[in-house]
């Protein structure tokens, strides 16, 4: 008996993440450095975002050698070799190129020749929807190890002469090694959702079907990041908000049970508007905005490898990842680490 | 409790400020201290507590307290 058909017949197993690991790029943008880019100051950055500088990929860095990076050092933590991978997911909306998927590229260069490999596209949420699809696999038995990463090189899709948008975003990957490990609980309940008639309010509305790249989509920026920011804000925050309560209602959890809380990392405000509607003390909102900006869908996974790694979230305790992003698409989860 | 009341309650309790600032005329950016993203978040608490949807078009001409409690009044909110 395969363990596909172990899967069928409904053992569902818990699934552990394993291991995490991240990778920033070297070259720091501080907000100094782009008050000499655009009409802007540091003041109006840190007051309106919270962050003060992010991380840029060299321009001979795609998205996969992010991921990728982020990817080896999971498995070093996990203690997984690279042929033991069976998958790779890859969250991103920045891919190498229109095809094939970054995660094949990820697959290459991390040499896990038994792996699957596919990309996922939710935008800010394509970690947390990853972690979800990768612990289906897991679950059924259809796989024994799936690598989940979530990688974006925004820098690339970042329109440098938007002073209300430029500010905000930065390169990074994080990435999650997933197993079912005896006696560990490991993701303990998952929401996901999504409002495609809110998709007009971010994306990149070029280089696709719909505005195939052209020298008139050159012409008019359409190859970059377009956000109606007010109305995402307040999407983001009652949504984020209410699938925390949402997750923990599922697992029959109360934020007492819960030791962390690390919500995806657009902006200080959307972070703090979300603590203050939940009664999330500070200490119990994980922020790091302020180093990286919004990453996209490398902003949870490197959030959760910086909490496990600093010690901040220890073996056994209970965290909540939430993410909303394009689409609209959004996802919470509550994991036992 | 009147309308004007509530207003100014939430006004105060989103921004921090003083009820005796919030007069009718007061600019929520220039008298009140607010920036763009503290009046987004005060027309999703006018949202919340008067169970009336602002749309964005609408939302930008609300830009002093006197405005909101018309805008308000004219969806029969406070009767």
């Amino acid at each position: 008996m395969n363990n596909a058909e172990q899967g069928s017949m409904g053992l569902i197993r818990p699934v552990s993440i394993i291991g995490t690991g991240s990778y920033l790029p070297e070259r720091i943008l501080t907000n100094a450095e782009i008050e000499k880019m655009v009409d802007t100051t540091d003041e109006w950055i840190v007051t309106r975002s919270g962050i003060r500088e992010r991380r840029i990929a060299r321009e001979d860095q795609a998205t996969s050698d992010l991921a990728a990076e982020a990817g080896r050092q999971a498995l070093e933590a996990a203690g997984v070799a690279p042929e033991e991978v069976d998958q790779i997911i890859v969250g991103t909306i920045t891919q190498d190129m229109g095809f094939p998927s970054t995660a094949c590229f990820v697959q290459n260069l991390l040499k896990a020749r038994n792996a699957h490999c596919f990309d996922l596209a939710a935008a800010c949420s394509g970690f947390v929807y990853a972690l979800e699809v990768g612990r289906q696999f897991v679950a059924t038995g259809a796989v024994r190890t799936s690598l989940v990463i979530g990688a974006e090189k925004l820098s690339v899709v970042t329109d440098w002469t938007d002073r209300t948008t430029c500010v905000l975003f930065g390169d990074g990957a994080g990435a999650a090694v997933l197993r079912s490990v005896e006696g560990q609980r490991g993701i303990l309940g998952t929401v996901m959702g999504s409002d495609g008639s809110l998709a007009d309010l971010l994306g990149i509305p070029g280089g696709g079907s719909r505005h195939p790249a052209s020298t008139k989509t050159l012409e008019d920026r359409m190859h970059y990041m377009k956000m109606t920011g007010k109305e995402v804000f307040k999407h983001a925050v009652r949504t984020m908000s209410d699938a925390t309560l949402q997750v923990l209602k599922k697992c029959d959890l109360t934020f007492d049970d819960i030791k962390m809380v690390i919500p995806h990392q657009a902006n200080i405000r959307i972070i703090q508007a979300i603590g203050d509607r939940l009664g999330l003390p500070v200490d119990k909102v994980f922020i790091n905005v302020e180093k990286y900006g919004n990453m996209s869908s490398a902003t949870v996974p490197v959030a959760l490898d910086q909490a496990i790694r600093s010690g901040r979230v220890k073996p056994g305790d209970r965290v909540v990842l939430v993410a909303f992003g394009g689409g609209f698409t959004w996802g919470a989860m509550v994991l036992e680490i | 409790m009147a309308l004007e009341d509530k207003v100014r309650d939430i006004i105060v309790e989103q921004l921090g400020v003083n009820a005796d600032q919030v007069k009718p005329e007061a600019s929520f950016i220039e008298d009140l201290g607010a920036d763009s993203l503290d009046t987004v978040e005060l027309v999703m608490a006018f949202e919340e507590e008067f169970g009336q949807e602002i749309p964005d078009q609408d939302a930008e001409k609300l830009t002093t307290v006197g405005a909101v409690i018309e805008y308000l009044k004219g969806k029969n909110i406070g009767d």
